[in-house]
């Protein structure tokens, strides 16, 4: 045995454990923990010495207990509620499902949680919350797996050496005491109130938050426009004109999945008179909701405000004047301008969060001049409170360098890593005596700090957000936590000197002091909070404000603008190790594993640079390297990079994958900039992407229907309609009518590619994750893809998003292929796939029109990893090795539905069955059901004119359809009607 | 009688008969029959280079099926959407290039074409260890090859049956049909020979070994008599299959309905490529053997001559094919068919297409002129070039069809990997070793029917008629 084994024997308990962990500590340990939990990507040649391997099962046969220890699964000690049945004890093989909910960016968005047996396996939105309501995204889908990621950090550490709660708990209440006045917290941005109630009651702590992706320039606009921070809520769904100034805000915010939504049922063509809404969209890179755009301008960030102003002299503003602008851009904004006018009332205009303040003050003065406010935008008091930008983070690190912070808690807040770069984070940090570190990782910013405190998951924690509108939610853990994480309110009770209270405890004693309630009148009411995941009448009352004029609106520079934007899938980085998200093809590039400096194809051509050619960006004397990127539609003379990506100490998954683009960053161009220098450094860098090609190649009639509703509303006039297209079989049809027959129908007017059904077919799925290497050999898994096309003028394309998953063909090629009959159809329309009989010809892909299956060319899924292992829906079989798999419309919730049917003795309802990628879409583009029903949803969305099949002159009769793309142009700036 | 070294008579090319000069009955038998018998411990170098040579190049094909059975079949390039790669690409060709074997010994059998004598023998074997190749290739192309057993219609716990309508399924019928007849018929054509060897033989152990493998021939009329109904049942047999098999193997392909694949004409597109390829292959075999074994007299240039005539026949027929395709790529309407064609041609991978027609198409059609057909070093050349060009076919057929079909965004690219080369390569090791093992176990070359062949020519002016046999 080794000397540290030595140590344990006199102690016992708790200290026998600490011992254990010490030991754990030593070389061996870390390797064989990279070995124990190999990330989720492949790794399938990796080499494994023969001694290393001895070496490692030396260690195991140490800490086998140890590990074993980490993964009791525990059901949480306090009474939690479960959301839609209240059996008396779980029923083995029935999910539970619970509300709860998941802070973004601050911003709360409710959640109901599927827990089997106690394991959260998946999670979809709450229809209740206001920030959801039913919907999700992709970032929400995958923060399921972050919580049963390996590499999370396990143990709190006291100067990288394992230590117990109570030491640290200890610690860090002497370590308040005797920082008195000094004692500083930076957290994410939070609209908790328990969490700001007790940091409040902190006496001497000052509390600043931080977010990358912060919404400062939003909220110092309304500061400008009313002098006080408000929250701005806009209804899309009463909006019939809607100009969006560098706004993706159907894509990646806390409010975009009930924008995406309300935007979504303006532009649904199901009733007889068609009408839609329309939606200009000037932007520099083409973004989810770019792609929407009934008009697209691409314009440098830089020239947002000067539309902006142009905008506000067109409507009268008072105090703009209109700045001079080129004649294709005038014409765009006084077209719009039109528009806007003759929809005032039911129009909005809004910018994004990366334009400065003065914009979004403006905006508020056109919003009120179109008379929009109280209708399509409404405002309250604000979510979250306080600054929350490069602003905040400075005014922190100038206190330390003043040297009046003797405490420092950081939460969650990596500020090491997306800190802009010109505040010295870790220069800064090393002059604070204690530095205290809570987070899920033990990550860059962990590595600074004095303790680091393993953080609780949300589902694992009690705790309390609140919406975009300010409706509390409340957060249930689904889970004990796995490794014993601490939640933030439970640190700031330690900090306090309140160690032993658990966070229900605290949350409920907040909460109780607040309602006035206790006992009874309490309890009940809190279950059924905890039911509905909301608390009844917390949101925010709306004010009425008038809008000023005010801030000084940036020149537009010239030169190459640099502009920072959260990645499509990682955002701020914070989730980097989360495998799901890094697989996910970014909209749009499809890109995999990777940031890109993103170019337009002019601009490439001047700088003559090609696809990943490293390009050196130096900027206000920083630089980084980062491969190209050649982006149609992007406006010329700009460079985008994503942030979230370069991280040193995300885990297994997220560490060393693409360039950091913090570096670049500066506190005054957070977003955007100009000036910035590009060299070609000549070297090649492989990217991954899921797509090649980006063009219909004259398919249209085939694969991509579009018109627009001018055309439709004419056709129907006229009383035309599409001829049938009927193709002649040789051999008998099937009969399908009978029974349930399952179809689905895909909107393609109201898709806009967010990937919110990709990730959540993963998580329902078990689909695995493969990694960079495997993508760019082309065998990505996932079973539904997002197909993007570009068409029409290069300089600014017209971009088709398509979600693809296997069409259920009637017909279908597969099967007939297949030697062993691994493949079939069953009398409800769904074409199986036999896994066990499954021997992996492959022939099935080769004869598939659509290709959409997806084939196990490895062991991909991940054994060993016993917290991955957990995460997987006990109802879907996991894949081996040599298997082919695809969509199989969630046969596992159709089967489920109809288990519950024929108990109750009845049919299954319509809407009863919800395919993962149904429920979790946020734009609501797909539906399905029984199309042998014809009173179901689906049914009816297939009689409509506007259904197209895809590649239906194979006759394979696929069962999911499409609704033709429609667009709403004006005619003024298309010129024709088409 | 043994001599320690093979006879090598001085090189006289005959162009115009099936037998060099002086060959007699007994000079047949021992130049023959002393390849085979001479002592192991005389073995040439050159036989024991090649055979060490082979050797290693199995090595590399045993390394590369044992780290696709451990690992995954995603060592190799293949992809979504191309699924299939060398792997079939591979078995296309190699069974491909068994049919001269078939054809030679069965058909032209019952056509009654004497110049196949000295060359069914060899060209037999080719097939036998050519379908081996060919047949390893289905059974490891599989994600789970351990299962490759379900492809069997047998009676199990499951309750499953293949699947019959996968042209798959039909494969697996044809490819152990044509296996299993090809074999016997080899090994029956064999017997009196052995039974030859047998007889010859001084070594206890060569006396044991073709002894048993005889099966107590003793050149008995009613041996005789069994033996010729016995081969011509079996070329009965081995005709039809001729045809049966590779256009089996195209139905994979044209029952399929990708772009490219989904055609009519590939049945006997497909079973001319084969014989096309084959002879090929047999000529690339031929001259070497015929020049290290000194057997300018039993294999002359007329044989040259006959089978450059096959080739180039059968290269016209691929070759139209090959118009073919064009032409129904205009002709279908179907803008897919038509984007095939111009990505074929004009594609990222034009070059392989353009390199097929070149191999194929225009460097054979020099056989038109009996100055190159005669001349060796050319026919070597252009039969190289054709095997290389009806392997390409498989490459566009199978890759390209597959690299760009309907859904324009599920295009993709593939690239070999080493294991692919590998898997491809280091099946000529196992193929070369089964040759090196044949040439020196079995007569290369039909010892009883050359010899019939000394008789017909003797008396060829008299007893056209006879077809009595030459006793062993």
């Amino acid at each position: 045995m080794s000397k540290e084994s030595l140590d344990t024997q006199g102690t016992s308990g708790r200290s026998y454990w600490r011992s254990l962990e010490e030991l754990s500590q030593t070389a061996e340990f870390r390797a064989r923990l990279d070995r124990e939990f190999p990330r989720e990507a492949a790794e399938m040649r990796d080499p494994v010495s023969r001694r290393s391997f001895l070496k490692l099962m030396g260690a195991s046969m140490a800490l086998s207990s140890l590990v074993g220890c980490q993964f009791a699964l525990k059901q949480p000690q306090e009474k939690i509620v479960p959301y839609v049945r209240q059996p008396e004890q779980v029923i083995p093989g029935r999910p539970l499902y619970f509300a709860t909910s998941m802070a973004v960016q601050g911003y709360g968005i409710g959640l109901l949680a599927e827990s089997h047996e106690g394991r959260p396996t998946k999670v979809d939105g709450n229809p209740d919350h206001p920030a959801s309501l039913g919907s999700s995204d992709a970032w929400i889908q995958a923060s399921v797996l972050t919580m049963y990621d390996p590499d999370r950090s396990q143990q709190i550490l006291n100067a990288g050496k394992p230590a117990t709660w109570a030491d640290a708990s200890a610690a860090l209440a002497t370590a308040a005491k005797a920082a008195a006045d000094g004692l500083r917290i930076i957290s994410e941005p939070t609209s908790s109130p328990s969490i700001v109630a007790a940091i409040t009651g902190l006496s001497g702590a000052k509390w600043y938050q931080y977010d990358a992706l912060s919404n400062d320039n939003v909220a110092n606009g309304a500061q400008l426009a009313f002098d006080r921070v408000v929250n701005t809520i806009y209804a899309f769904d009463k909006a019939s004109v809607v100009v969006a100034l560098d706004s993706d805000f159907t894509h990646g915010s806390p409010t975009s999945i009930r924008y995406s939504r309300d935007f979504a049922s303006t532009r649904r063509l199901e009733s007889d008179t068609p009408s839609m809404s329309r939606l200009y969209v000037a932007e520099p890179t083409p973004s989810n909701t770019g792609t929407m755009a009934d008009h697209r301008l691409p314009v440098k960030a830089g020239d947002i405000a000067p539309m902006a102003q142009a905008i506000a002299a067109a409507l009268g503003v008072a105090g703009v004047t209109a700045p001079t602008l080129s004649e294709s851009v005038t014409k765009w904004v006084n077209v719009a301008v039109a528009d806007l006018k003759a929809a005032a009332g039911k129009s909005i205009v809004i910018a994004g969060e990366s334009q400065p303040a003065a914009v979004h003050a403006l905006v508020h003065a056109i919003n009120a001049s179109l008379t929009n406010v109280g209708q399509t935008v409404t405002y309250t008091e604000a979510v979250i409170s306080g600054p929350t930008g490069a602003a905040s983070l400075k005014a922190l690190v100038d206190e330390i360098n003043a040297g009046a912070v003797k405490m420092l808690v950081i939460a969650d807040a990596n500020i090491a890593y997306n800190a802009p770069a010109d505040i010295n984070v870790a220069e800064a940090l090393k002059k604070v005596p204690t530095v205290v570190h809570l987070g899920l990782y033990n990550d860059e910013t962990a590595a600074l700090a004095n303790w680091h405190i393993n953080g609780a998951h949300y589902l694992e924690s009690w705790g309390d957000v609140r919406a975009f509108d300010g409706t509390v939610s409340l957060q249930q853990p689904l889970i004990a936590p796995l490794y014993d994480g601490k939640t933030f309110l439970e640190v700031i009770a330690a900090l306090a000197g309140n160690a032993t209270a658990t966070a229900h405890e605290l949350l409920t004693t907040y909460w109780k002091s607040v309602q006035g309630t206790k006992d009874y009148a309490f309890d009940k009411q809190w279950q059924i909070s905890l039911h509905d995941g909301t608390i009844a009448q917390t949101a925010a009352a709306t004010i009425n404000l008038t809008a000023k004029v005010g801030g000084e609106i940036p020149a537009s520079g010239t030169g190459l603008e640099l502009i920072f934007r959260p990645d499509p899938s990682l955002r701020d980085g914070s989730a980097a190790n989360n495998g799901w998200l890094q697989e996910v093809p970014k909209p749009i590039t499809k890109l995999v594993w990777d940031n890109t400096a993103q170019i337009s194809p002019a601009t490439a051509k001047k700088l003559g640079v090609k696809n990943e050619d490293v390009l050196e960006l130096t900027y206000q004397g920083r630089s980084v390297k980062a491969p190209t990127y050649i982006v149609t539609g992007q406006v010329d003379d700009t460079i985008v990079v994503h942030l979230g990506f370069g991280r040193t100490q995300a885990g297994k998954v997220g560490t060393k994958v693409g360039f950091n683009a913090y570096a670049l960053r500066g506190t005054e161009t957070m977003w955007f900039g100009n000036g910035v220098e590009v060299k070609n450094t000549g070297v090649n860098y492989t990217l991954a992407s899921t797509q090649e090609h980006f063009t219909l190649e004259g398919r249209d009639e085939d694969i991509y229907h579009i018109t627009t509703l001018a055309k439709l509303i004419e056709e129907k006039a006229a009383g035309k309609k599409e001829p049938k297209r009927e193709i002649f079989s040789l051999f008998p049809a099937h009969d399908y009518s009978k029974g349930y027959q399952w179809g689905m129908s895909i909107d393609l007017n109201a898709c806009n590619g967010c990937n919110a059904c990709v990730v959540a077919c993963q998580a329902e799925n078990n689909i695995p994750v493969v990694g960079k290497d495997q993508i760019w050999r082309g065998r990505e898994m996932q079973w539904i893809r997002i197909d993007t096309y570009f068409a029409g003028d290069p300089t600014n394309p017209s971009i088709y998003q398509e979600p693809v998953a296997c069409m259920q063909c009637e017909n279908a090629p597969c099967e007939i292929v297949c030697p062993v009959a691994a493949t079939v159809h069953d009398e409800e329309g769904i074409n199986n796939m036999v896994y066990n009989r499954c021997v992996g010809t492959k022939y099935c892909s080769n004869n598939c029109p659509y290709k959409v299956r997806r084939f196990n060319f490895f062991q991909y899924a991940d054994e060993e990893t016993p917290s991955l292992k957990l995460q997987r829906n006990p109802d879907v079989t996991v894949r081996v090795r040599g298997v082919m798999e695809k969509c199989n419309y969630c046969l596992q919730r159709i089967n489920e539905a109809r288990i519950d049917a024929d108990r109750e003795d009845r049919e299954i309802k319509d809407g009863e069955v919800i395919t993962a990628c149904q429920q979790a879409c946020p734009s609501q583009a797909i539906v399905f059901g029984n199309i042998n029903d014809k009173s179901s949803r689906v049914a009816k969305l297939k009689e409509l004119d506007t259904k197209f099949s895809m590649l239906d002159s194979l006759n394979t009769k696929p069962r999911t359809s499409y609704m033709t793309k429609l667009t709403n142009p004006n005619i003024e700036l298309s010129g024709k009607m088409e | 009688m043994q001599t320690s070294q093979p006879l090598k008579p001085p090189v006289v090319e005959t162009y115009d008969e099936l037998l060099g000069p002086g060959e007699t009955y007994s000079s047949v038998t021992a130049r023959i029959g002393d390849i085979v018998l001479y002592p192991l411990l005389k073995t040439p170098w050159g036989w024991i280079g090649g055979f060490i040579a082979a050797g290693l190049l199995l090595m590399l094909y045993l390394y590369a099926l044992a780290t696709l059975f451990t690992v995954g079949i995603g060592i190799w390039g293949i992809n979504i959407p191309i699924a299939w790669g060398f792997d079939i690409i591979n078995f296309v060709w190699w069974i491909g290039i068994g049919h001269a074997g078939t054809l030679i010994s069965a058909v032209l059998l019952l056509f009654r074409q004497d110049w196949r004598t000295s060359i069914n023998r060899a060209a037999e074997a080719m097939t036998i260890f050519a379908v081996a190749c060919a047949g390893i290739y289905p059974l490891i192309h599989t994600g789970r090859p351990w299962l490759d057993y379900w492809f069997l219609p047998y009676p199990n716990t499951m309750g499953m049956w293949p699947q019959f309508r996968s042209p798959l399924e039909w494969d697996v019928f044809a490819i152990s049909t044509y296996a299993t007849v090809s074999v016997l018929f080899w090994f029956i054509g064999l017997i009196p020979d052995l039974a030859t060897l047998r007889d010859r033989a001084q070594h206890p152990i060569a006396k044991i070994f073709y002894g048993l493998l005889s099966l107590g021939w003793r050149g008995a009329a009613k041996h005789w008599q069994r033996y010729e109904k016995a081969s011509l049942i079996l070329a009965g047999l081995s005709t039809p299959l001729v045809l049966s098999v590779h256009s089996i193997i195209s139905f994979d392909f044209a029952v399929a309905q990708l772009p490219g694949w989904h055609v009519t004409v590939f049945p006997p597109y497909f079973v001319a490529g084969a014989v096309y390829c084959g002879f090929a292959m047999v000529i690339v075999l031929m001259i070497p053997i015929r020049r290290w074994f000194g057997l300018h007299s039993l294999i002359t240039m007329r044989h040259f001559d006959v089978m450059s005539k096959v080739m180039l026949a059968s290269g016209l027929i691929v070759t139209y094919g090959y118009f073919g395709e064009i032409f129904y790529s205009w002709y279908s309407g179907s803008i897919y068919e038509y984007f095939l064609i111009v990505n074929r041609t004009t594609g990222p991978w034009a070059w392989s297409y353009w390199a097929l027609i070149i191999f194929n198409v225009l460097i054979p059609q020099v056989l038109w002129f009996k100055r190159f057909r005669t001349n060796l070093p050319v026919l070597f050349f252009v039969s190289m070039c054709i095997n290389v060009g009806m392997w390409f076919e498989r490459w566009v057929i199978i890759v390209l069809s597959l690299t760009r079909d309907f859904l324009p965004t599920s295009w993709g690219t593939y690239t070999p990997t080493f294991y692919d080369w590998a898997t491809y390569i280091g099946s000529f090791g196992l193929f070369f070793i089964l040759f090196f093992l044949f040439i020196r176990l079995l007569p290369m070359v039909a010892i009883f029917e050359v010899r019939d062949l000394v008789h017909k020519t003797a008396h060829k002016a008299h007893d056209k008629e006879d077809h009595g046999h030459a006793g062993a």
